[in-house]
């Protein structure tokens, strides 16, 4: 009787999820694999490997500074300057970040609340919109210069800058980071803090030996969550970087725009086939460190 | 003094984190057009707002689809909750959940392309002109709402004690009943929080929708989009601050949802 129900109930455990199976098959994994289709094809969707051999082999010339002219990979140099700016946004989302969720989760329990409420309501600000009202803000004749010119320092151009391009991304993706490291430090076992101070630790080194290291997990689901936006974006650069700096997902934008879809697809290919790489090599260093090559 | 360095930087972060956001709720009551110098307060662009039909419709498009997408979201994804809850395959509950991480971890220019490519491609072979409209949308809507919600439903089955609907079957409620009157209550509070999700997500989407949408159907993100390629008055701020609003709401009435589900589980203990 009770094996009899509980077969029913798998059964109808196995109905209720039956939509959701299809659809997420039909809209999950087999795009995908359209990715996959259109990059390694062309646009008789006869087989070649050309997508993926002009990301790596297409060259461009650029005038430098001085004048002359040098050849460049473009798109490998596309893809350097995004990995580029969006490691340096990240390291500084870190900076920013772990202080911060590390001063949240020491407040007092109803300020935690409030102080975390804050840090998320700028994301319901539609992302486009936070990013041009920085933009205005940013601008040579913009309310960042009246500031700087009222207290007499000067001006400065900003906007076409990696600077600014670095600033839209923090802005952008700061709450990523200190949500998963906040979380983290809230769960933390506070009797090991106390514990290490009583055998002597000084605050420095309670941090160094336990609250960083206890915090990793925190601190890496973080770094992916930033990492992989900023790499991605298309619309920051355009915005802040004045069009000056072309990132991948620029480039996969506007290969989409001129209907190239074959390319398309083969940025898109390469870029979430270096991704893998990067959240594999991120789950087995999670693994690695904190439980001592276990992966559990 | 240590004290103090921090709470001024602390004070700083969020300083940097409300500037934009103060600067356009201002901004838009500027009487003038500049984006830059404030002249003097007044309605004007937010009457001017009324007066734009295709935002207006783009709004109206918004909501829509935001609504729809959340329904279907909500229904597909708590029944794929209780299941999952439920499923006793090892390799079945792998893969689901495999599957069900990859919208969340996936770049989004990534889903977007994907679905896009895809549609193309099927669009093509039905010889439809054009292959992107108010239902490719809504697929790729409902396809990247569909994970939050199991992620906000799934934990309150496994938070419930599992001999509750046993009990009731056996004191003679038939499984539905038993669903209804035990399984559903419990899961009602994350059901309500993923429907929100799903809603703002929605709401809020501009990448995904970006390569999914037609010519003929224009959401909000989109128009914005389109509106910022060229020079912007104050009536985008005005638009931007409407939004704000009703989201910042519906966030309010979730955390009070949440607040008093927690509390409920309080008293039960």
């Amino acid at each position: 009787m009770y094996r009899e129900k509980t077969k029913l109930m798998s059964n109808g455990s196995r109905t209720a999820l039956a939509p959701y199976s299809v659809w997420a098959a039909l809209f999950i994994v087999v795009p995908m694999l359209f990715i996959a289709y259109y990059a390694f094809t062309d646009n008789n969707f006869n087989f070649t490997f050309d997508n993926i051999s002009r990301f790596f082999t297409s060259v461009s010339n650029i005038k430098n500074e001085d004048g002359s002219v040098s050849e460049v990979h473009t798109y490998l140099l596309i893809l350097r300057r995004s990995a580029k700016l969006a490691v340096i946004s990240t390291i500084i989302c870190l900076l920013i970040g772990y202080p911060l969720a590390y001063r949240i989760s020491r407040a007092k329990k109803s300020s935690q609340k409030t102080m975390m409420t804050l840090i998320m309501i700028p994301m319901w600000m539609n992302f486009l919109i936070r990013t041009y009202a920085w933009m205005t803000i940013l601008q040579d004749s913009g309310i960042f210069n009246n500031i700087l010119k009222a207290l007499g320092l000067g001006t400065v151009s900003i906007i076409g800058t990696e600077t600014a391009v670095i600033i839209g991304m923090v802005y952008d993706y700061l709450p990523y980071m200190v949500l998963p490291i906040y979380s983290v430090m809230l769960k933390m076992d506070k009797s090991l803090i106390e514990a290490a101070q009583d055998l002597g630790c000084g605050s420095f080194s309670v941090l160094k030996r336990v609250i960083f290291p206890l915090s990793l997990p925190g601190v890496l689901s973080g770094i992916t969550m930033v990492l992989i936006p900023s790499i991605s974006t298309f619309y920051i650069s355009q915005k802040l970087g004045n069009g000056k700096f072309f990132l991948i997902g620029d480039a996969i934008e506007g290969q989409y725009v001129a209907n190239n879809l074959h390319f398309a697809a083969a940025m898109a290919f390469i870029l979430m086939v270096m991704l893998l790489v990067f959240m594999a090599l991120v789950k087995y260093l999670t693994g690695h460190y904190l439980y001592g090559g276990e992966n559990k | 003094m240590k004290k103090i360095i921090s709470n001024i930087l602390t004070a700083l972060v969020y300083v940097f984190l409300f500037a934009p956001i103060v600067v356009l709720l201002i901004f838009s009551f500027n009487a003038s057009k500049s984006l830059s110098v404030f002249s003097e307060p007044s309605f004007y662009w937010y009457k001017e707002l009324l007066k734009d039909r295709h935002t207006l419709e783009a709004v109206r498009n918004t909501l829509v689809l935001a609504a729809s997408a959340t329904a279907i979201s909500t229904i597909m994804g708590t029944a794929a909750a209780w299941g999952i809850d439920r499923l006793r395959s090892r390799w079945y509950k792998a893969a689901i959940n495999t599957v069900t991480d990859i919208p969340m971890t996936n770049p989004e220019i990534i889903t977007g392309i994907s679905l896009m490519l895809m549609f193309v491609f099927v669009g093509r072979m039905l010889g439809a002109r054009n292959s992107l409209n108010f239902w490719t949308m809504l697929i790729a809507h409902v396809t990247f709402c569909l994970p939050y919600v199991i992620l906000q439903v799934l934990p309150k089955l496994q938070q419930m004690d599992r001999s509750l609907p046993e009990a009731a079957m056996d004191l003679g409620c038939t499984p539905f009943r038993a669903f209804l009157k035990v399984e559903l209550p419990e899961m009602l509070p994350g059901i309500v929080t993923g429907a929100i999700m799903a809603f703002t997500l929605s709401l809020d989407d501009f990448v995904v929708s970006y390569f999914t949408s037609g010519t003929d159907f224009q959401t909000l993100p989109i128009r914005i989009y389109s509106m910022t390629k060229k020079t912007v008055t104050p009536k985008m701020y005005a638009l931007a601050t409407i939004i704000f609003f009703v989201i910042l709401g519906l966030l309010l009435i979730s955390n009070f949802i949440q607040n008093s589900d927690e509390q409920k589980r309080e008293k039960q203990i």
